[in-house]
């Protein structure tokens, strides 16, 4: 496969929480998820307990998929910043370093001016994060949970 | 792409369901919605048009148990069948770990079949992507049809390689588990193969 396996490793988990959770408060936002391009949920902060996020990051991935393509007929490289404006929720999707995807979910305690300024600090912070991470990736030692696993484990998990 | 999480202790697979418009993708999804124990599944998400065909996908995050400690989950996708929808089975097909290509067997849809596999295949290699790499299963669907082919025959247009193939009734239950079970260790094995 083209792609390299997505690996999040503790360390770099730490971060990325560390950003985000700083963001919802500098922003005041209601909640901020990072989740990669293929919808899958990398970190969360804020109010995410009344929320389905793994719906909510599918739905995102594939919105900006969906953008992502619009981009490529009109000859644009990427949109990269989508802004949607509801009566009480609005919400800042930000694509990070063509790789992952900052979403921020705001209400009128907050203004788009701000959380635009401060989603633009966290991209580069997270975007550092995710270079270092890739290079962690593709080194050829690193470790996998499943380089050891048997038949016997993988046939284990689909007994009836 | 698979996505390994140590931090979770989770790996997550990414399946997409493809085959002609009508063949019965959704109603796989659908089935295994309703028969799989709330606490393992999230909700399934459809994007349809307003007479129930797909439009952008259907979405059904599901949990398989867990193997030396790791939760393993699998993301289950569809692709509009329709033929105009092409565009969106692209995006659909990036990061994808494992296909199911649901046929309709029967006979006034074996070339619509063809064109869909034919299909798959362009798109795939489009990204980089070939059926010799990508782990794929076949599922017959609507064997309970009057006027179908026989699975020799479809087996001879749609399997040359003999990859796992599966008769199902999908709208009944039948097949449906079998095929994903199938497709779901075979993803399972090439992450273990990628890895070591």
């Amino acid at each position: 496969m083209t792609e390299p396996q997505m690996v999040m490793y503790e360390e770099e988990y730490r971060q990325i929480q560390a950003i985000v959770s700083r963001l919802v408060k500098e922003a005041n936002a209601r909640v901020v998820f990072v989740i990669d391009k293929n919808g899958q949920e990398i970190a969360k902060a804020g109010e995410v307990d009344q929320l389905d996020t793994t719906s909510l990051a599918s739905l995102t991935a594939g919105n900006i998929a969906a953008t992502g393509g619009i981009a490529k007929l009109l000859r644009e490289k990427e949109f990269t910043t989508q802004f949607h404006e509801g009566e009480r929720a609005n919400i800042h999707i930000q694509l990070v370093g063509n790789r992952v995807i900052l979403v921020v979910i705001f209400d009128n305690k907050t203004s788009l001016g701000l959380v635009r300024l401060r989603v633009k600090k966290a991209s580069e912070e997270l975007n550092a994060v995710f270079e270092e991470l890739l290079r962690k990736v593709a080194d050829p030692n690193r470790e996998s949970p499943f380089a050891e696993i048997t038949d016997e484990d993988i046939d284990n998990l689909f007994k009836d | 792409m698979s996505f390994i999480n140590f931090s979770s202790r989770e790996i997550t697979c990414k399946i997409v369901y493809y085959g002609p418009g009508l063949c019965g993708k959704t109603t796989n999804l659908q089935y295994i919605y309703n028969k799989t124990d709330p606490q393992l599944r999230g909700k399934m998400i459809s994007l349809a048009t307003e007479t129930e065909r797909t439009l952008f996908f259907d979405f059904l995050p599901i949990a398989f148990g867990e193997i030396r400690g790791f939760k393993i989950r699998f993301q289950l996708y569809t692709v509009p069948g329709q033929i105009f929808y092409d565009a969106s089975r692209k995006l659909i097909l990036k990061g994808v770990d494992g296909i199911v290509f649901v046929a309709d067997s029967q006979i006034a849809r074996l070339e619509a079949n063809e064109e869909s596999m034919e299909n798959l295949k362009s798109n795939l290699a489009e990204q980089g992507y070939s059926l010799e790499k990508v782990p794929y299963v076949i599922q017959y669907n609507k064997r309970d049809m009057p006027n179908i082919a026989p699975v020799e025959e479809l087996r001879a247009l749609l399997n040359p390689k003999g990859v796992p193939d599966f008769e199902a009734v999908a709208s009944q239950g039948i097949g449906v588990f079998e095929t994903l079970k199938s497709i779901a260790k075979l993803v399972l094995v090439e992450v273990r193969r990628q890895a070591g």
